[in-house]
C-alpha cells in the first residue's frame, strides 16, 4: 500500500520535473534569441537609422521606407479586415441558419487560419496582381494580409460573442429589443474586449509576415516614400499611395541578412529588434485591454 | 374545464394551449385558464411540469430558438388579440408583457442604463421623461433609497437581491400590462425574498402578475389565483384560498400537503 503511494508520488515528481525542464528550455531559447538581437542590434538604433532610406553603405542605411511601408500596409489591412471580420463573425454566430452549409463554412474558416501564409501570397498574386491589376502595391499587400488575418478575427469575434451568457440575450429580447438592437447594445459592447484583443494580436502577426509579400512582388530596395495622402490643393486628399510600391520591415531585414557584409547583419539585427519590440508592445496592449474588460464585466 | 368568473375583468385568457420542444413529447397539454386584471396568478407544480414553458409562451420567448409551434391561443384583453398568432410580431408582444427571470440577469451597464433600457429600445429621447420613469420604477421595486446616490455605478456591484429588484424595476419602467415572474426569489436569501414578496403584493394595484413559484407558502402569501400543473396538464385552477384549503383534485391535495414535489 505505502509502496504503491510512493510509486505514484515518484511519477508525479518525474512529470513535474520534465515539465519544468521543458519550460526552462523554451524560455532560455527565447531569452538567448532576444539577448543576441539586443547586443548586436541595439547600438545601431538611432534617429538616423529611423529616418534614412536603405543605402549601399551599411552605416548610412536606415529603415525609413520600411517602417512607413509597414504602417501603410497595416492601415489597409486593418481598414479591410476589421469590419469584414467582425461582421462575418456576428453573422455566423447570430444570423446564419444552422444547417450543413453553415457548418462547412465554419469548418473552412477554422482551417483557413492554419494555412501557410505563402499560399495566400500565391492566391493574391493571381487575383489582385494579375486579375484585378492592382499592381505590386501597398493596396495589394494590405488586402493580402487582410485575407490572412480575416479568419483569426472571425474566430475571435465568434468566441467573444459566444462567451456572453444566453440569459443576457433573453433579458434584452424580453425588454422588446430587436435582434440588431440586442447585437448593438449588448453583444458588441460586451465582446469588444475580446474582439479588440484578437484584432491586435492578428495585426501583430501580420506585421511580421514576409513570405506572402515577397510572393506578390514586394521590392527589397525602396529609396522613396509613398505619395503623400494630403494635397495642397483641392481635393486635398489623395489615395495615390495605395498604388505605390513598397517594402516592409521584415523584408528589409531579410534583404540585409542575405548580404555578405557583417555591417548589414547589424542593421538586420536592429530591424529585427524593432520588429520584436513592436510585436511585444502590441501584445502587451492586447493583454491590458483584455484585463480591463475582464475586470469591468463579470459573468 | 376552467370557468371564467364574469364579475372580474380579464387581462388574458389561455385557450387550449399545447406546446412541445420536440416532436416526441408534449410539454403543455391543452392548457386553458384565465388571467384576471390586476390580480396575481401563481403557477405551481412539481419540477419539470411545464410552468416555465407556459410562462415563456406569454412573451413568445420560445420564438428565439428553432421554429416552435404553438397550438391554441393566448388572448390578450381588452382588444382580444391572439398573441401567439404568426401575424403578430413577438417584439410587439414583449413591448406589452414584461418578464423577470429566475436568476437575476442585469446588463453589465450602469444601474440607470439597466432601468431605462426598455425606453432606449423604444427610442424614447426625452431626458426628463426617462429620469422620471427611472425613479418611479426604482421606487416601485423598492430599490430607490438604496441606489439613488449611485445610479451611475455598475449594476454588477449590487447584491443578488438588489439585482433581482433591479430586474423588476427594468421590467416595470415601460409600464407593461402583464408582468411575468419566473421563480423570482429562488436565487435569493430569505430577507430579499420577503422584500420581493411585499413588492409583488404592492405592485398588483397597477399591473397583472403571473408568477411561477416552487415555494407553496409564497404562492399562498402573494397570489389571488393559483393554477396547479402536473406533467404538462393543468390539473386545477381556482382562487388561492380554495386551492390551498379545499382542493378538488386528489393530486392537488397531495402536492400542497407535501406528499410529492
Ligand atoms: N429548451 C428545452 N428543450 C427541450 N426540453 C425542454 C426545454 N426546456 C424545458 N424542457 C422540458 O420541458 C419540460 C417542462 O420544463 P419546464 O417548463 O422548465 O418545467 P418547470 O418550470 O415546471 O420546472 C421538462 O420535461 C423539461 O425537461
Ligand atoms: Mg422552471
Amino acid at each position: 500500500m505505502q509502496q504503491e503511494v510512493r510509486n505514484r508520488k515518484r511519477k508525479d515528481l518525474i512529470f513535474a520535473l520534465a515539465g519544468l525542464f521543458s519550460l526552462v528550455f523554451a524560455i532560455c531559447t527565447l531569452l538567448v534569441l532576444v539577448l543576441d538581437l539586443w547586443t548586436t542590434g541595439f547600438g545601431r538604433i538611432d534617429y538616423n537609422f529611423l529616418t534614412s532610406f536603405p543605402s549601399r553603405f551599411p552605416a548610412k542605411a536606415g529603415i525609413l521606407s520600411a517602417w512607413v511601408g509597414s504602417l501603410c500596409v497595416m492601415l489597409v489591412t486593418a481598414f479591410v479586415a476589421i469590419p469584414i471580420g467582425i461582421a462575418a463573425g456576428v453573422y455566423l454566430e447570430e444570423y446564419a441558419p444552422k444547417n450543413w452549409l453553415t457548418t462547412i463554412i465554419e469548418l473552412n474558416i477554422t482551417n483557413l487560419a492554419g494555412i501557410p501564409s505563402i499560399t495566400f501570397g500565391l492566391m493574391a498574386l493571381g487575383l489582385f496582381v494579375y486579375k484585378l491589376q492592382l499592381g505590386q502595391s501597398i493596396l495589394t499587400a494590405g488586402l493580402t494580409l487582410a485575407l490572412l488575418i480575416l479568419p483569426i478575427i472571425i474566430v475571435t469575434t465568434r468566441e467573444s460573442i459566444r462567451a456572453i451568457p444566453g440569459t443576457i440575450r433573453e433579458a434584452a429580447y424580453a425588454m422588446g429589443a430587436s435582434k440588431w438592437q440586442m447585437i448593438q447594445h449588448h453583444l458588441l459592447p460586451y465582446s469588444a474586449g475580446g474582439i479588440i484583443t484578437g484584432v491586435i494580436i492578428s495585426l501583430s502577426r501580420a506585421i511580421g509576415e514576409t513570405a506572402p509579400l515577397i510572393t506578390i512582388g514586394a521590392l527589397t530596395f525602396i529609396a522613396f516614400l509613398p505619395t503623400s495622402p494630403i494635397l495642397h490643393e483641392a481635393p486635398f486628399i489623395s489615395f495615390q499611395w495605395l498604388k505605390d510600391s513598397f517594402t516592409v520591415l521584415p523584408i528589409q531585414m531579410f534583404n540585409w541578412v542575405s548580404r555578405p557584409q557583417a555591417e548589414f547583419h547589424v542593421n538586420a539585427a536592429a530591424t529585427g529588434l524593432i520588429l520584436l519590440l513592436l510585436t511585444l508592445v502590441m501584445n502587451g496592449i492586447a493583454i491590458a485591454i483584455r484585463y480591463r474588460f475582464r475586470k469591468k464585466i463579470k459573468w | 374545464m376552467v370557468e371564467v368568473n364574469p364579475n372580474l375583468q380579464l387581462r388574458a385568457e389561455v385557450k387550449n394551449l399545447s406546446f412541445s420542444y420536440s416532436t416526441e413529447k408534449k410539454v403543455l397539454n391543452s392548457v386553458s385558464m384565465p388571467i384576471y386584471d390586476t390580480k396575481v396568478t401563481a403557477l405551481i407544480g412539481p419540477s419539470g411540469c411545464g410552468k416555465t414553458t407556459l410562462l415563456r409562451c406569454f412573451n413568445r420567448m420560445h420564438d428565439l430558438y428553432k421554429v416552435k409551434e404553438y397550438q391554441g391561443e393566448i388572448t390578450l384583453y381588452p382588444e382580444q388579440m391572439n398573441i401567439l398568432s404568426k401575424d403578430i410580431d413577438p417584439i410587439e408582444v414583449r413591448m406589452r408583457i414584461g418578464m423577470v427571470f429566475q436568476k437575476p440577469n442585469p446588463f453589465p451597464k450602469t444601474i440607470f442604463e439597466n432601468v431605462v433600457y426598455g425606453l432606449r429600445v423604444r427610442g424614447v429621447k426625452k431626458t426628463s421623461f426617462i429620469q422620471e420613469r427611472c425613479e418611479k420604477a426604482l421606487q416601485q421595486a423598492g430599490l430607490w433609497d438604496e441606489v439613488k446616490d449611485r445610479l451611475n455605478s455598475s449594476a454588477q456591484m449590487l447584491s443578488g437581491g438588489q439585482q433581482q429588484r433591479l430586474c423588476i424595476a427594468r421590467a416595470l419602467a415601460t409600464e407593461p400590462e402583464v408582468l411575468l415572474l419566473d421563480e423570482p426569489t429562488s436565487a435569493l436569501d430569505p430577507i430579499s425574498t420577503a422584500h420581493v414578496e411585499e413588492l409583488i403584493i404592492e405592485l398588483k394595484k397597477d399591473v397583472t402578475i403571473v408568477i411561477v413559484t416552487h415555494n407553496l407558502h409564497q404562492a399562498a402569501r402573494v397570489s389571488d389565483y393559483t393554477a396547479f400543473m402536473y406533467l404538462g396538464d393543468l390539473i386545477e385552477y381556482g382562487p388561492t384560498t380554495k386551492i390551498f384549503t379545499n382542493p378538488a383534485d386528489k393530486r392537488t391535495e397531495s402536492y400542497i400537503t407535501g406528499r410529492f414535489g
